[in-house]
């Protein structure tokens, strides 16, 4: 029994696709849960303006909704898409994409739960103010979804780029260590961004004339929590365009595969702990707004250190794509 | 196509090394993250103490980035020494 390049290729696209929808209806589905649970919690506080709480939930599990959304889409695509036989790398190319879009999803699924379901219990606690809490949760959990847009650019390029003359040996470890790269490091961003939206909208909530400071400063914090994913982003731009010698060695291979490896794991901490410190800053600006400046720059300073071992991991990934 | 035993042993250190520095990232990451966190939260509470707070995070942080730096060692290890 002989396996052609076609069977090959339906086969990684089968199990990408398995694969991204799989794994990306994990966060969604946790961060929806979690507003829920806490949206019962508001509604049992104050059971007169259920409605509002109601209303709330759903826009923000919408939200949460997208980064599954996403997933499903290029599951979809990887499952029907009419992709030209090219080679074997095309094969890899599929899985990687599918690979990219499943982790990629996870981080800011569970990230959209956290400024919902602090917006619902926000609402119990100051109905005055509900509006505002909705726009700056939805503002918060815009931010908290594009790690998962930034794996669904690296995966649409997997899928919709032809490797037609790019050597098999060693781009198959370019390809599928470029899904890698993006997807897992988009796993600490999303979280991170989700902690730092989610003590904005409580901030707002407990002291709702702070709004601008916390407002501010939630969106520095997400900023910075999403450097690690865009870190990620870079190495598998420079895995995906850049063009490697053909070789016959097994080594060249594993290198590209590893830098992917690297960069995305390596981006999950600190994108989380970038998250906890703006979490910790926001929440007490809305607590002590007169030193909004020093809790901003501990914050800062504290995200930059935390922020250093993302860079080991990119130094070592870009050494495994350049030097060796 | 056979694979050589120089190649693949190549081929193990380059994965060792980014699974090292990979994973090591993680800790020192959301430990620092917690660090910086709390140092908020203290200095919300009790502004006058500002310099003494930072201080006392930079120490903290820089003991959890050790090991961190241990992972990063150990990849340039595999990398460029064994």
């Amino acid at each position: 029994m002989a396996l052609d390049v076609t069977t090959i290729m339906k086969v990684a696209a089968f199990a990408g696709g398995g694969f991204a929808m799989g794994m990306g209806a994990v966060g969604a589905a946790i961060g929806e849960g979690y507003t829920a649970a806490q949206a019962n919690l508001a509604v049992s506080r104050n059971p007169k303006i259920s409605g509002d709480i109601f209303k709330n939930m759903l826009v923000g599990q919408a939200v949460a909704e997208s980064a599954s959304i996403f997933a499903l889409v290029i599951a979809i695509l990887l499952l029907f898409l009419e992709v030209p036989t090219s080679g074997y790398i095309q094969a890899a190319s599929l899985f990687g994409a599918g690979l990219c879009m499943g982790f990629g999803a996870l981080g800011s699924g569970i990230g959209s739960g956290f400024p919902a379901a602090e917006t619902c219990l926000g609402i119990s606690r100051q109905p005055s103010v509900s509006s505002r809490l909705t726009t700056n949760m939805l503002i918060g959990s815009a931010v908290c979804q594009t790690p998962a847009i930034l794996s669904m650019v690296v995966s649409l390029l997997l899928l919709f780029m032809q490797f037609k003359g790019i050597p098999f040996q060693p781009g198959w470890g370019a390809v599928i260590g470029a899904g890698l790269s993006t997807g897992l490091a988009a796993i600490g961003s999303g979280y991170g961004g989700g902690l730092a939206a989610g003590a904005s909208c409580e901030g707002i909530s407990r002291n709702p004339n702070t709004v601008a400071n916390v407002t501010t400063i939630m969106l520095v914090g997400q900023a910075v929590a999403q450097t690690s994913s865009i870190f990620g982003l870079l190495i598998s731009f420079i895995l995906i365009f850049k063009s490697f010698p053909e070789t016959q060695a097994l080594s060249p291979a594993v290198a590209l595969l590893s830098a992917g490896i690297c960069m995305g794991f390596g981006g999950i901490g600190p994108g989380i702990g970038n998250g906890q410190a703006a979490q910790g800053a926001v929440r007490w600006v809305a607590r002590n707004v007169d030193h909004a400046a020093d809790l901003m720059r501990i914050m800062l300073v504290g995200q930059a250190v935390s922020q250093s071992t993302a860079i080991y991991a990119m130094v070592v990934s870009l050494v495994l794509i350049f030097v060796l | 196509m056979a694979i050589e035993g120089a190649d693949l042993i190549k081929a193990a250190a380059f994965l060792g090394a980014g699974i090292s520095m990979g994973l090591g990232a993680i800790g020192p990451g959301v430990g620092e993250g917690m660090v910086a966190a709390k140092a908020c939260e203290a200095i919300g509470r009790n502004p006058k103490e500002a310099g003494l707070l930072t201080r006392t995070m930079l120490v903290g942080q820089a003991v959890s980035e050790s090991t961190g730096i241990y992972s990063l060692v150990i990849a340039l290890l595999l990398l460029f020494v064994v």
